[in-house]
C-alpha cells in the first residue's frame, strides 16, 4: 500500500544535496485523514522534495496522495521552524512544515 | 507567565503570579468546558496543540500586553481531554486601574483565540467533531474523552 512517507521524487535529497527533507505536521481534521490514508497517528510524516521546493510543493504532494488534502491551502495558515509563513515561502533541509486550520483554542 | 499542561489548571496561580502591590485591579478570564455546543450536547473536549508554535504565539500575547499597556499577563492553557465544568484556559492581566486591565484581558483572550494553534475535538450526543473556526467537521478518530 502507498503511505505518505514514500519518496516524491526520483532523486531525493539526501547528503547530496539534490532535494530537501521535511517533516509535515497536520492539525485536526486532517490528521484524522493522513492516519486513515497510512500516516503515523502523531500527524507527523516526512516528505523528500526536490530541490527550491516551497510549503506549496508539500501540499501538492500530501493532495496527490490523499485527495481529502486538497483543499489544505484554501483553509490553513502555513508555518515554517514554527512560525508563520505563506505558500511560496522555500523550505531547507530539515524544516518542520506545519498546516494549522483554523484555531479554536481557549 | 505561560503554561501549556495537561493537568488541571490553577486560576489563583495567575493572579498570584500578575499581582503586585502597586496594582488596583486584577482582570482574570477563565474558559470552562460547556455541556453544550451549537445545539448539540457536548460530553466533553480534547484540545490539540502544536506545542513550539502555540507557546511561542503566548508568549508574544504576554509581551505585546506588556508592550501596548504596560501590564502583565499570565496566560494558561490546558490541553489534552478536559471534562465539563472544568477550565481549558485562564488569561489574567493586572493594573492599576480596571479600565486597562480589561481592555488587554479582552484582547489578549481574542487574539489567542485566533492566532495560538489549539484546536478543539468536541464529543457530542451525536458523534465526535473538530473544531476549526467556525466550521464543525466529523472526527473519524472516535477516542473517547477521559472521565
Amino acid at each position: 500500500m502507498a503511505t505518505l512517507t514514500e519518496s516524491t521524487t526520483a532523486s531525493p535529497g539526501g547528503r547530496n544535496g539534490a532535494g530537501v527533507t521535511v517533516r509535515v505536521l497536520l492539525f485536526g481534521h486532517y490528521r484524522d485523514a493522513v492516519e486513515a490514508a497510512g500516516g503515523d497517528a502523531s500527524g507527523a510524516l516526512q516528505l523528500e522534495l526536490p530541490p527550491g521546493a516551497t510549503v506549496r510543493d508539500v501540499a501538492d504532494a500530501l493532495t496527490a496522495r490523499e485527495p481529502r488534502l486538497g483543499d489544505l491551502l484554501a483553509r490553513t495558515r502555513v508555518a515554517v521552524r514554527a512560525e508563520f509563513a505563506d505558500p511560496e515561502t522555500p523550505l531547507e533541509e530539515g524544516d518542520e512544515v506545519a498546516f494549522l486550520p483554523p484555531m479554536s483554542g481557549g | 507567565m505561560i503554561l501549556l499542561t495537561q493537568e488541571p489548571l490553577n486560576p489563583d496561580d495567575a493572579v498570584r503570579h500578575v499581582m503586585t502591590r502597586a496594582d488596583g485591579a486584577c482582570v482574570q478570564f477563565v474558559g470552562v468546558v460547556r455541556d453544550h455546543s451549537r445545539g448539540r450536547a457536548v460530553t466533553g473536549l480534547e484540545y490539540q496543540v502544536y506545542l513550539p508554535m502555540a507557546e511561542a504565539q503566548m508568549r508574544r500575547i504576554v509581551d505585546e500586553v506588556r508592550n501596548r499597556w504596560g501590564l502583565a499577563c499570565a496566560i494558561l492553557h490546558r490541553y489534552g481531554p478536559i471534562p465539563v465544568g472544568e477550565a481549558a484556559v485562564v488569561v489574567c492581566v493586572a493594573g492599576a486601574h480596571r479600565g486597562e486591565a480589561f481592555d488587554a484581558c479582552r484582547w489578549a483572550i481574542d487574539t489567542l483565540k485566533a492566532e495560538v494553534p489549539i484546536w478543539k475535538k468536541e464529543f457530542a450526543a451525536d458523534g465526535t467533531y473538530w473544531i476549526e473556526g467556525d466550521e464543525s467537521l466529523p472526527a473519524t478518530t472516535t477516542n473517547d474523552p477521559a472521565p
